[in-house]
């Protein structure tokens, strides 16, 4: 095989060829590729985010559910201890009525007794004034023994 | 080639277009292209080995850069295999791909000048070798015979035996033009495949004859020199386009084809 100019002139338009696809056509085609791997980096990182996304809603649905369970917890407690607290009262304040009317009734009890007694003293007194007027009518004067005659009553 | 004489335009040509034969018969028939072999064989085992880097270590994440151009270059295939076929196969993207793939390597042997090939060939003793197996009319009848079988295949498989002989005998214009609708159907089925060859076969020779005559022109002298530099690389930029299209081509007609032969007329 003779070497000649011939090869030189292939050498030059591989050359340029190459250097053609280096520029023109190989840019696009790694863009393409690149764009590729980018499109799918993004689909996955998505898929990931929405399943991030997807476990912290599930996550904050439950503990709103569990706060909401307490709260009526705690209401249902509070309506509880206010219910206790109402018949406590109701009753303390019937206690408390009751031993005011006790205490009123005795009061005018007492107070009848002692006016009863009052009562009972005087029409003593008068009683037995008048039985020893009866008896001792001429030599005692009544009133001159009446000093007597109550201390002898208030003995009774 | 001092052994063969001296060198002008006309040996220059016919010695580049020379394929490396073995005789393995007796007759002209009976010989092999080691050439065509050879480099089709290796472009073969390349598309093999080149996807099988692709897809190796394949993950369903962020793929790396060669995954990703395989898979796009696969799913442009796959996609134009699914518009056009509508049958139940599951073979047609498989060939579809490989006909691509493989007529696409071949094709682009012609970006790497002749003599490139044939000068480095030469110190080593062989002759004789045309880089571009689609070049030679054998591959690319291989190929399309390939496909003229399997288009055979598809056809007997969706209508048996019986659906397929009584189509051929009746279509298209009915059973009492039984002898014009063989005839017809005949030619029909023969260009198919030779078309698909001859077409190939024509483009790819076509553009070689045209390169080795600019580089006839690049040989002689400096304004050749310069001459044939311009218009080889002008030839290898409109080849740019004309590989993948013939490649492209090859491929859609043979899906064409296949997608055909099993529909009923």
């Amino acid at each position: 095989m003779n070497l000649n100019l011939t090869l030189i002139a292939q050498a030059l338009a591989f050359a340029g060829l190459i250097w053609l696809i280096a520029t023109v056509v190989w840019p696009p085609l790694l863009k393409a590729i690149e764009e590729r791997q980018q499109k799918i980096a993004e689909g996955l990182a998505a898929a990931d985010r929405a399943k991030a996304d997807l476990a912290a809603a599930d996550q904050r649905v439950e503990e709103e559910i569990k706060a909401a369970r307490s709260k009526a917890a705690e209401i249902l407690d509070r309506a509880h201890a206010q219910a206790n607290q109402i018949l406590d009262k109701a009753k303390a304040d019937a206690l408390a009525e009751a031993v005011r009317q006790k205490a009123a009734a005795e009061a005018e009890i007492g107070s009848m007794l002692q006016s009863a007694r009052e009562n009972l003293r005087t029409q003593l007194g008068g009683l037995a004034v008048l039985g020893a007027e009866k008896i001792v009518r001429r030599e005692i004067d009544a009133a001159a023994h009446r000093a007597l005659i109550e201390e002898l009553a208030s003995e009774i | 080639m001092a052994a063969h004489g001296e060198l002008t335009p006309t040996s220059y040509i016919q010695h580049h277009l020379q394929n490396l034969t073995a005789q393995v018969g007796e007759g002209s028939f009976m010989t092999l292209h080691v050439d065509t072999l050879v480099t089709s064989l290796v472009m073969g085992l390349l598309v093999v080995m080149l996807f099988w880097l692709g897809t190796r270590k394949a993950t369903a994440g962020v793929p790396g850069k060669w995954q990703a151009f395989v898979e796009i270059m696969l799913e442009f295939v796959d996609k134009q295999a699914r518009d056009t076929y509508h049958g139940a196969s599951k073979l047609v993207t498989p060939i579809a791909i490989t006909l691509f793939f493989w007529i696409l390597l071949m094709n682009m042997l012609k970006f790497i000048p002749a003599d490139f090939i044939a000068v480095p060939l030469s110190w080593v003793g062989v002759e004789y070798w045309k880089p571009v197996p689609t070049a030679d009319v054998n591959a690319t009848l291989g190929l399309s015979i390939s496909v003229f079988f399997l288009m055979l295949f598809f056809a007997l498989r969706s209508k048996g035996l019986g659906g397929f002989t009584k189509e051929f005998l009746t279509a298209p214009f009915g059973k009492w033009m039984m002898p014009f609708n063989l005839i017809l159907n005949i030619v029909e089925w023969l260009s198919k495949p030779i078309s698909l060859a001859m077409r190939l076969f024509g483009n790819m020779f076509g553009g070689e004859i045209v390169f080795l005559l600019i580089w006839v022109l690049g040989g002689a002298g400096l304004l050749g020199l310069l001459g044939g530099a311009t218009f080889g690389l002008g030839w290898m930029i409109f080849h740019l386009l004309v590989i993948p299209l013939q490649a492209f081509i090859f491929m859609m007609l043979s899906i064409v084809y296949l997608s055909l032969s099993e529909d009923s007329h």
